[in-house]
């Protein structure tokens, strides 16, 4: 594996030496990476690869998947080990959000899906509500579509208004880290453009971690960026040198799209 | 193939033939089995709609609905005139008359006056069971799909909860006479001879003596009855709640039962409660589970008379439409006198059914139309 040297500032999250297996198969080898705060990272990386595994890993939300486990190493959230017992998973989702794949609003009125986050962490008063719902659709530019309609379904908006809402729910509860799992993969070309605009406007704040198969996206947006083969990272960086002077063969092949 | 209209025409293929064959044989199947259902509709409601329906305002035979069942006497008067009168009017026109007038005297038992235990008995039976069951089956299907621990054995005791459901329904009577009826634990302050064992409390003694023939005894053996059903369908219900939904909710730092709470087990209601409607026809309809542990044939009075509180009406015995239906059909010989009773009842019963499953239906669909995705 070659890296950059690793930056002064204490990274969001720093894995180490994780391994991960579902069963007796180890998708994870060895993973070392350190996530600089503030800073869009992009995974990117063949299907299978492990890539959306690792992002799983930093919320804990593989947990609930029979058979995962992590079978060594770590990772550190704020300096935190994530596996320590007396950890607080509410509380560490809380600080780690994570947008998914396929957008996945509930069935529920725009402004209840953007409050449930809110509701969970005992924000009883309305006002405080109402305006923390109203600030994180502003932040996602869909105040103006929806202001009219907040107790309307969340299913009627279109699937890039849908996938935006759900980065309005997620930021809702203030996270640090936004883990996103190729939240564009779904939609076409001008959502993922608005969302990518999104993307660049959050990281004055949060610090995102994006797993896409689409290499212009990476490129586009990130700041740094992991290639991950087989459950192994490959070659991580900065994004401009990975993709300009890439020092692994197989990261070449991949971001030239010799294969992948 | 020389010939492109031979492509195209009718009939040119014997593939043609089998088709209409294939297309009559399973037609006629599914329309036989129609006609014999109207027919045993029609049958029913060719006897029991004169019961319940009037020519005058309100065009329903109120009377049938509201009053209890009596005795019906059917006898001739000095002027060889027929009468037929429930054991109520018939003791005033004695007073009236005189015992002497009464010839040619028969009793027809529960076949006059109408049938409110039984319909209230049957309500009371149902609601308590449905009750029971959906607190029971919901709980167990919630913690079968989303807390244990998916594998050989969880997997095992499905199996064992689907094959339950195959159980004849006078196995569940037996065991509810065995469990509820003898032996389930009672508070009580003077525990009874035959109690199995009592646990002394201080104030009070905890008696496993049994909560005799009583409309609890009977419900939770309905319940028993309903709950593979209900289980099993709830788990399945609960198990098309997109995933999604259960990521979203506990990546945004929710616990597992605000999860379930919130965001599964509402979107996972209209399909328990089309199950459960659909189990609980079927719980209404059953005669065996209660006949020894709730039903009685003959009863003066609606479950709330005469006992003090809400425990004395779970511990008394109820009329049921399916018993009631049972002694009609085989305690009493038929005549023309007893048929009001018993095509009434089988009708009113079939009606009742009917209204649970429509009921559901409309339910379902109102949900169903805010959930969607």
């Amino acid at each position: 594996m070659v890296s950059d040297p690793p930056t002064k500032a204490v990274p969001a999250v720093a894995i180490e030496n994780l391994r991960f297996q579902y069963g007796d198969k180890q998708v994870l080898h060895d993973i070392s990476l350190d996530i600089p705060s503030r800073e869009i990272t992009a995974f990117i990386g063949p299907s299978g690869c492990g890539k959306s595994t690792l992002l799983r890993c930093i919320n804990r939300i593989n947990d609930r998947i029979p058979g995962a486990r992590v079978s060594g190493g770590s990772i550190r959230v704020a300096g935190i080990d994530i596996s320590r017992p007396d950890l607080d998973l509410q509380m560490l989702r809380r600080r780690v959000g994570m947008v998914f794949q396929k957008w996945n609003p509930f069935p529920k009125s725009i402004y209840d899906n953007v409050a449930y986050g809110l509701r969970i962490h005992g924000k009883k008063s309305g006002t405080e509500i109402d305006e923390r719902v109203e600030h994180c659709l502003r932040r996602v530019a869909l105040w103006d579509d929806v202001k009219d309609r907040l107790k309307a379904s969340a299913f009627g908006l279109s699937g890039g208004q849908q996938q935006r809402l759900c980065i309005a729910r997620t930021i809702a509860t203030k996270p640090d880290i936004i883990l996103m799992d190729e939240p564009c993969s779904a939609l076409d070309p001008l959502s993922t453009l608005k969302v990518e605009e999104l993307l660049l406007e959050l990281k004055q704040d949060y610090t995102i971690i994006i797993v896409t198969h689409n290499l212009a996206q990476a490129s586009r947006c990130s700041d740094k960026t992991a290639f991950f083969y087989l459950g192994k990272l490959i070659e991580h960086g900065p994004t401009g040198r990975i993709f300009t002077t890439p020092q692994v063969q197989q990261t070449e092949a991949y971001v030239s799209g010799a294969f992948g | 193939m020389e010939n492109p209209e031979q492509l195209i025409r009718k009939g040119v293929h014997h593939d043609g033939l089998k088709e209409g064959l294939v297309k009559a044989f399973l037609g006629s199947l599914t329309w036989g089995i129609v006609i014999v259902a109207l027919l045993l509709f029609g049958r029913i409601c060719w006897d029991g709609v004169p019961v319940l329906v009037k020519p005058d305002f309100p065009f329903i035979d109120v009377a049938f609905l509201t009053e209890k069942t009596e005795t019906l006497h059917v006898f001739d008067d000095a002027n060889a005139e027929r009468h037929s009168l429930p054991a109520s009017e018939y003791y005033q026109w004695v007073d009236e008359h005189g015992a002497d007038a009464v010839f040619n005297a028969q009793t027809y038992s529960y076949s006059g006056g109408g049938i409110a235990g039984p319909i209230v008995g049957t309500a009371l039976l149902t609601l308590l069971s449905i009750i029971l069951a959906l607190f029971f089956g919901v709980a167990a299907a919630i913690y079968l799909s989303e807390y244990a621990k998916q594998g050989r054995f969880i997997n095992l005791v499905r199996l064992a909860i689907l094959n339950l459901a195959g159980v004849p329904s006078i196995v569940f009577g037996l065991f509810g006479f065995a469990v509820f009826v003898l032996v389930a634990p009672v508070f009580t302050d003077v525990p009874s001879d035959r109690s199995l064992f009592a646990i002394p409390l201080g104030f009070t003694w905890l008696s496993f003596q049994g909560w005799n023939s009583s409309l609890i005894a009977g419900s939770a053996t309905l319940a028993c009855m309903m709950l593979p059903v209900i289980i099993t369908a709830s788990e399945e219900s609960l198990r098309a709640v997109p995933q999604g939904f259960r990521e979203a909710s506990l990546a945004l730092g929710a616990t597992r039962w605000h999860t379930i709470r919130k965001c599964v087990l509402p979107f996972a209601m209209p399909g328990i409660l089309t199950s459960s409607v659909l189990s609980l026809a079927r719980a209404a309809g059953e005669t065996a589970p209660i006949m020894f542990t709730a039903a009685v044939a003959a009863k003066d009075d609606f479950p709330w008379e005469g006992v003090s509180g809400p425990l004395g009406v779970l511990q008394s015995q109820v009329q049921a439409l399916p018993y009631h239906i049972y002694t009609l059909a085989a305690r009493i010989p038929t005549s023309e006198y007893t048929q009001r009773a018993q095509y009434g009842s089988v009708f009113v019963f079939l009606l009742m059914i009917f209204m649970f499953s429509t009921l559901s239906i409309v339910l379902r669909n109102r949900v169903r139309s805010k959930l969607k995705w």
